[in-house]
Formats: structure tokens, sequence, C-alpha cells
């Protein structure tokens, strides 16, 4: 990896008001009075569109602790989507429809699948390292097809939300979408609790120079293995939110392109920054459904965006915010 | 027997395709250290190109060849006006430029070719079967693919080993710096590689759009088993890439035909029906994992890297 991936090594948010974080704080309290907005004016499609845009936030936040952090390029991160996304489907069709069952499940397949993943991936690097994360994710896009009771490939209709007791109503619209907006921030607390903790500096540290770490004496593959499982539960738990929010599962969304969605998401927004997977989450969500709402052909525009962040900006919207240009 | 037998040489005939488009993306890889997640989109082109001459000149064989010219064309074109700021980048910034070229081709080509998927009929010459062996018959355009793969394997064997512009490539390769330090024009030499590399990817498409339908997104999934090759066969090693393309053909062949009728001896038919071809899918990425697992830097890694 090159240096043009440093992040800086100040985590914390700066507290000077820069671009980057009025922005932030602005695009945060968007989404936090979204629902007030669809209820005041009756558009309550935006509530849907914004429950997506936080749930696969949550899976860009989880994808950037490991490349953004870890410098560990998984090119296989929607097999975690799916593999929460169809714990809470099966264990839903199987009569178990509790949430106390199914979203700890989901969590904790998706930890554990990644810890084999991670176990083998991580002997690899560069290149070799994002293919087989994508072999391994292929690999569950295959069982997932071959999963005849559940539906195969046209996949799973989960009929019912997974369901607290009394405790809460994920049916109501308004409360889904502010648990899921609540699991995100806890999310990104979480992270940057990690990232700023002894493991989180040994973690970048590896990611500067692995070689490095490992001569002062640390077991780097330890550390990043923690880091690959603990992404993996978070992401899984964003299948998990996925499959109650869409109610429906299908290995459509184990596709390699979702993982590159993801990819894009955590890029374009700015790598290794705490709140830039979730600009980079809406930017392109809100994209992609405002131009196929314009011109009948999206991806038209879309495309060269992408193309034109990748060769133009350095270190994503959060970096062109914050005036950084590629030289 | 005579099943299996067919069954394997359909099985070097794909990999035979997935050679064509390999040896172009680990070109690209090895010299230019790209990733390209657009290569499909080549493909994909390359099999549109010919089904559009095809309609205009009311030849396959025509359509072959300006199909190929197209895609070298598109090829040199793409890399001037957006693969050339990529080089030296991230390969985080090359996989989200690239995708978003997936992003483009595809709109492009519902712009431009409708959603609906075309075909590209053969020649009638082609549609027969010949008999290989006493009692087994074999489609001829099939052996074609073999026997015109082979051919370019051999081309590009002698071009990358033989000639002036093979040696430049294979010195880019381990030390460009010193190449376009000793006055080789180095943007030149990587146009023409990425034009090669496209071109190649095209052939695959022309030649494998009689068999499936061309249609948008066609080149995604065989993008990712072009890439599953390169990585078991070495990345930059065109040896390694034959080896794999073989491998991974017969692997997903024999796997689709047989594994089905095997699962049936412990599952009900239904589901051995739909296991069946998951299984065999996933036995590729299986044998890839174990190969990275046991060989990090697969099958020939090439030695300059």
């Amino acid at each position: 990896m090159t240096a043009s991936l440093e992040p800086a090594l100040n985590v914390a948010p700066p507290a000077v008001l820069t671009a980057r974080t009025i922005f932030t704080a602005g695009l945060l309290a968007l989404l936090a009075l979204l629902p007030v907005y669809a209820l005041a004016t009756g558009e309550t499609f935006a509530v849907a569109l914004f429950t997506r845009v936080v749930i696969l936030a949550l899976g860009a936040v989880s994808l950037n602790l490991i490349m953004g952090y870890g410098g560990m390029v998984s090119f296989g991160h929607a097999a975690y989507l799916g593999i929460g996304g169809y714990a809470v489907g099966i264990l839903a069709k199987e009569g178990i429809g509790s949430g106390f069952v199914q979203w700890p499940v989901a969590v904790a397949a998706s930890a554990l699948y990644a810890l084999v993943v991670g176990a083998l991936s991580l002997r690899t690097r560069g290149v070799y390292f994002i293919m087989i994360t994508l072999a391994f994710a292929q690999m569950i896009y295959y069982v997932a097809i071959g999963l005849d009771r559940y539906g195969g490939d046209d996949g799973l209709t989960v009929y019912k939300r997974s369901d607290f007791g009394g405790l809460i109503d994920l049916n109501n619209k308004i409360v889904f979408y502010y648990l899921c907006f609540a699991i995100l921030l806890a999310a990104i607390y979480l992270i940057a609790r990690l990232v700023n903790s002894r493991f989180g500096l040994v973690l970048r540290g590896t990611r500067s120079n692995e070689r490095r770490m490992r001569a002062i004496g640390f077991p780097t593959f330890r550390y990043k293995l923690v880091a690959f499982v603990i992404a993996g539960a978070l992401c899984g738990l964003a299948g998990a939110l996925l499959a109650n929010h869409t109610s429906f599962i299908s290995p459509a969304i184990m596709h390699w392109t979702r993982s590159g969605d993801l990819i894009v998401m955590v890029v374009l927004g700015g790598l290794g920054s705490l709140f830039g997977p979730v600009i980079g989450a809406v930017v392109f969500l809100l994209l992609q459904e405002g131009l196929s709402r314009v011109t009948e052909y999206p991806d038209l525009v879309l495309g060269p965006i992408l193309l034109l962040v990748a060769i133009y900006v350095h270190g994503g919207i959060g970096g062109l915010l914050e005036g950084r240009r590629r030289g | 027997m005579l099943y299996f037998l067919e069954q394997c040489l359909n099985g070097i005939q794909l990999g035979m395709l997935l050679f064509l488009l390999a040896a172009g993306l680990t070109l690209v890889f090895g010299i230019m250290d790209l990733v390209n997640l657009a290569h499909g989109s080549l493909y994909m082109l390359g099999a549109y190109f010919a089904a559009t001459f095809a309609t205009l000149t009311g030849s396959f064989t025509l359509a072959l060849i300006l199909a190929l010219v197209a895609s070298l064309i598109a090829g040199m074109v793409l890399e001037v006006i957006a693969i050339r700021p990529l080089y030296g980048r991230d390969h985080l910034d090359q996989v989200l430029g690239t995708f978003g070229l997936i992003l483009l081709f595809n709109e492009l080509v519902r712009l431009i070719w409708g959603p609906e998927g075309r075909t590209l009929s053969l020649p009638p010459e082609m549609l027969t079967a010949v008999q290989i062996l006493p009692g087994v018959h074999y489609p001829i355009y099939r052996l074609v693919i073999i026997l015109a793969t082979l051919a370019v394997a051999g081309l590009l064997y002698v071009l990358v080993m033989r000639t002036r512009l093979g040696m430049l490539v294979r010195a880019g390769a381990s030390n460009r710096e010193m190449v376009g330090a000793l006055g080789v024009n180095i943007k030149l030499l990587y146009t023409l590689v990425f034009g090669l590399g496209a071109a190649l990817a095209g052939f695959a498409g022309v030649m494998q759009a009689p068999i499936l339908t061309v249609q948008i997104g066609m080149g995604e999934n065989i993008l990712i088993l072009a890439f599953v090759v390169i990585i078991i066969g070495g990345i930059g090693s065109i040896r390694g890439a034959f080896v794999a393309a073989i491998i991974v053909g017969l692997l997903d062949t024999i796997g689709r035909s047989f594994l089905p009728d095997v699962l049936r001896l412990v599952l009900s038919n239904s589901a051995a029906q739909t296991l069946g071809p998951s299984l065999s899918s996933m036995s590729i990425y299986m044998l890839m994992a174990a190969i990275l697992v046991f060989r990090p830097e697969g099958l020939f890694p090439a030695a300059s890297r």
C-alpha cells in the first residue's frame, strides 16, 4: 500500500469548525430529524429510503474498521449482510421469531464466519487478500443459492419482523428507523473507542508498517484477526436489520457488486475517518436514488463520478471538504 | 465414459475462454500493476460489437475481425482517457475507478443497444458436429473455439517471449522506471498492452456470444472467474494463467455435470438438482482458497515480483 492512503493519525474529530465537521454535524442532524420532516410533509417513503441508507452505512462503517484503520481491503463484505439476513430469515421461517434469539445468532454466525475467513485470508497480502475475501464471499453466495428449503436463487420472504416482546415494536417504521440510527451511532462510538485504544494503535501501526510492528513484538496477525471478526459481526447486525427492513432476503444481497458498493461508500466518503463511511453511504445511495428519478440512465452519471473521484479526489468527499486534492 | 470425454472437452473450451480473459488481465496487472474490474465490460463490448457487425455485414468471420479491431480501439481509447491516471495509484482507487467504469459501460450498452439481449448466429457449417472418436460427436464450433484459442495462446507466447515488443513488455514488468529511463516510450507501450488485453477480452466475448446470449452484465461473473484464474496461476504469469484456466474450466464443467448425479446417491432428487450446481460453483473458490493458503502467491509466482 502506498503512503497516499495514510489516515490522519489524529482520529478524534478536530475541535475547530472545519467544513468537514460542519458537514458531518449537518448530516447527522438531517438523519436525526428526517422522520419529523417525513411525518410533517407526509412523505413517508423518505423514511424507508433513509432506513436503508442508515443500515448500509452501518455496513460501510464496519468495513472501514478493517479497510481504513487496518489496511485490509476486503472485497467480500456483503457476505456478512447475507449471513445476518439469512440468520433472521431462516430462524423466522423455522418459527423462532424472537429478536433476542435472531439477532445474537446473526451476529454470532457472522463473527464465526469472519473468524474462519480471516484466519485463512490474513496469510495473504495485497491483491491476493482482496481476491481471497472475494472468493469466500462467492462461496457463501453459492451456498445461499443452494439453500433449496429457503428459496434458493429466488430468496426468502421474512413475514414477520423480529419480535422483542413488549420492549420495542419494529413494525413501527419510525421506531425502526430510530433503532437503526441508534445502532449506527453506537457502532461509530465503539469504533472510535477501539481505534483510539491501545488495540487501535497497534492496528493502525500494523497498517503503516506491519514488519516493524512485528519486530517490536506485537502478534499482528491476532490483532488483525480480532478487527476482522469485529467488523464481520457488526456487518452481520446490519444484515439482520436489512432483512427486517426489506422483509426479504436473497442471494443477490451477496453478489460481488454489492461488496463493491460497500467499498465505494467507504472510499467515496473518506477512508479511515469515523464518519466518512456514513457520508459515503448517504451520498452514494441518494445519488443513485436521485439520478434514477431524473434520468432513465442513472449510471451514465454515477459511473463517471466514481471514476473522477478515484482520479482527482484524495481522501473521498471528507478529503474534498478539507480542501485536500491530489497534486 | 463418452459423456465424460465430452464434458472434459467442454471444460477445456471454457478454460480456453477464461484464458483469453485472464491473459489480458494478468498482463495489465503484471505490467501496469492495475486492478481492472472493467475487463469484463470489454468482453461484453466485444460480443455486442460482433452482434452488430454480423447484422450489418451478414458474415460471422467479417464480424469477428471487425469486432476485434473495434475492441482494440475501444481499449486503447479507454486507456488514454480513463485508465492512465490510475497507474501507480493505490489498488483501492483503481477498484473504485474501474467499478465506476463497469456502471458506465453497462449503462452505455443499455443506451445504445437497448435492454434486450442479442443473439449472434453462427454460419451453418459451424452448426454441425464432427465425429472425434468412434461414436463421439462434438459440436464443431466448440472445437473451433479450442483450436483458435490455442493458436492465440501460441501467438501470445511468441509475441511476449520472442519479439522486441515482448521483451520491452517483460522488461517493463520487472522495472518500469528503468525501461522508461532507457528511452522506451512507456506510455505508448502501456496503451498497446492495454489494447491487446482488450482485444483478447473482446475475442473471448465474440467466441462465447453464439453459445450464450449477448446481454448486459454478461462480463461480471466471468470476470470473477478470470480473477480466480490469475490468482491461482500467479499474477503476471501467462503460463500460470493458461494452466489455471484449464484447471478451473475443467473443475467447473465436470462438477456441474457430475455432482448432481453423485449427490443423488445420498440426497433427494430435487435437493441434488439445486445443491449440485451451487456446490460445483463453490468448488472453484474452495480450490482457490486452498491454493492461496498453501501458496500465497499462486502456482507460478512471476519471478520478477
